[in-house]
This record gives structure tokens, C-alpha cells and sequence, in this order.
């Protein structure tokens, strides 16, 4: 993979994940799914920057799994649908 | 592989397919369709607002790799989750080949626009996962691959997924701009 371009000085990079909305987005790990593939979708699903992107998907590589969203039980099943549609392996789980 | 995804000067994608290739590609998708088959139906009228009886994965593991749960320990929220999402999710996948089976006619020069260069995206990873799933891919390389017989079936699956992979490579570079 390239490295990412610059990011924009216009937010930090976790300020839109809410931390008073108690569910969330988890996507594991899978050895199919390629690398490059999972951060185009975090980038279009999401509309993260691909910095980020990359990270989070570092983060479901290195990790096993990583939160990539978090908001209301409703916004997150909506998530996790459209992840199953481009074949991620995502799940909902309530924040404890 | 001869061609792959590229840009199209004019906005859109383009691909170089050879008329076999685009064979293989509407063959694994007839099979895929034909395995879509196995997911329960439901009762019609539910199956219209996109209701289905499934509240189980399917037992069969490609489909329970493309039909996953939504909830990783809460069963009944899963057997839900599930209820609302598996028809319409499946009506995604069955759009999206039916996008690829059209395009694979114009080929082996092949043109695309954004919106079918994501259907072509979903469909190849789709594909990926089935056989994948199949050749119980994992995360510690592919080398008992290399060391198949030519004639192991196995063996011309992998080379298949192999050659998807790389497919499915060029059109992500191709949308990132690469």
C-alpha cells in the first residue's frame, strides 16, 4: 500500500466517534478480505479520511477486531448491514 | 491476466477482460446464485417488505460466511437482526451479479461507471469469500497450495481465487486513484 496523503487540519481524528452514544461497530478480523479492499470500504461507508481508515484497519488486522463506529443501536445495525453487503465481518455491541 | 481495471479519461472505470475470463466470472456467479437458493424463503408476503424466517445462520459455510450474524453474543438480537436484513442483503448480491453478468457482455473492453464499479467490487469479493471459504484460506500464507498436483481440483480453485484477488486489487487502486 501507499502512504496516505497529508491528512486536512480539520478535525481530530477520533472526534466523531461519540463516546454518550453506548453502541457500537465492531469489524474482526478475517483472512480473506484484503487489506486494501477494507480501507476503501471504511473510507466509503464511513467517509473517514484514508489515514484513518488505515489505521482502524491496522487496528482489525494487528488486534482480531476494532470499533470503527459508535452512536445509537439503530445507526449501528444500519452499519453492520451495509458492511455485510461489501462482505466485512461486522458486528453491533452495546458499550459497557 | 492480460488487462485489469484502469481510469477511463472521461470519469468511470474501464476493463480488459478476455472472453474466458468473462466465462469463469458468469459461471462462479451462476453457482453463487444456485447457492442463494438454500436460504429460506419465508412466507411471500413478509419476503415483499424484506422479512425472511431465517433467525439461524446457515449451516453451510459460505453462505454463513456471506450471510454472517449481526450480534457476536446475543443470540436472539442476532436471530432478529437477521430476520429484517438476510432478504434484502441477499437482493443486494443478486443486483449486484446481475450488474456484472450484464457488463461481462460488453467484453473483453469493458466500461463501467462508479455506481457498477461497486457492484463489480461487492460481487469479486463475494466470489473471494465463497472460494476462499471453500480452500479454508487462513491467515498463514498459501503455501500448501503450491505444493498441489496441477489436475487437484483444489488446486485450479486457488489459482482462480488467486487470479480474483489480483482482480479485485486492481479495481481498488483504480477507485483510490492510485
Amino acid at each position: 500500500m501507499s502512504t496516505a496523503p497529508a491528512a486536512l487540519d480539520r478535525s481530530d481524528a477520533d472526534e466523531d466517534v461519540r463516546p454518550d452514544l453506548p453502541w457500537l461497530t465492531i469489524v474482526w478480523n478475517d483472512p480473506i478480505n484484503l487489506m486494501s479492499y477494507v480501507t476503501y470500504v471504511f473510507q466509503t461507508v464511513f467517509g473517514y479520511a484514508r489515514e484513518k481508515a488505515e489505521k482502524l484497519m491496522m487496528d482489525v488486522h494487528h488486534k482480531g477486531r476494532a470499533v470503527v463506529d459508535s452512536g445509537t443501536r439503530e445507526e449501528m445495525e444500519r452499519n453492520v448491514e451495509v458492511l455485510h453487503s461489501y462482505g466485512l465481518w461486522a458486528t453491533v455491541r452495546r458499550d459497557d | 491476466m492480460a488487462g485489469g481495471f484502469g481510469r477511463r479519461p472521461g470519469g468511470g472505470v474501464s476493463l480488459r477482460l478476455e472472453q474466458v475470463e468473462a466465462q469463469v466470472i458468469e459461471n462462479l456467479l451462476g453457482q453463487l446464485s444456485q447457492l442463494f437458493d438454500e436460504l429460506p424463503k419465508g412466507d411471500p408476503g413478509l419476503a415483499e417488505l424484506g422479512i425472511s424466517e431465517s433467525t439461524t445462520p446457515p449451516s453451510d459455510p459460505v453462505l454463513a460466511r456471506l450471510f454472517p450474524d449481526g450480534y457476536s453474543e446475543d443470540d436472539k438480537a442476532s436471530g432478529e437482526f437477521r430476520r429484517y436484513t438476510e432478504a434484502s442483503l441477499r437482493d443486494g448480491k443478486e443486483k449486484d451479479a446481475a450488474t456484472v453478468l450484464k457488463s461481462l457482455t460488453q467484453a473483453p473492453d469493458i466500461r463501467l461507471d462508479q455506481e457498477q464499479a461497486h457492484s463489480w467490487l461487492r460481487a469479486l469479493n463475494d466470489l473471494r469469500l465463497a472460494l476462499g471459504t471453500r480452500l479454508e484460506i487462513t491467515e498463514d500464507g498459501h503455501d500448501r497450495f503450491a505444493g498441489l498436483d496441477w489436475d487437484d481440483p483444489a488446486y485450479a480453485m486457488y489459482v482462480t481465487y488467486d487470479w480474483l484477488t489480483q482482480l479485485q486489487d486492481s479495481l481498488v487502486h483504480t477507485l483510490f486513484g492510485d
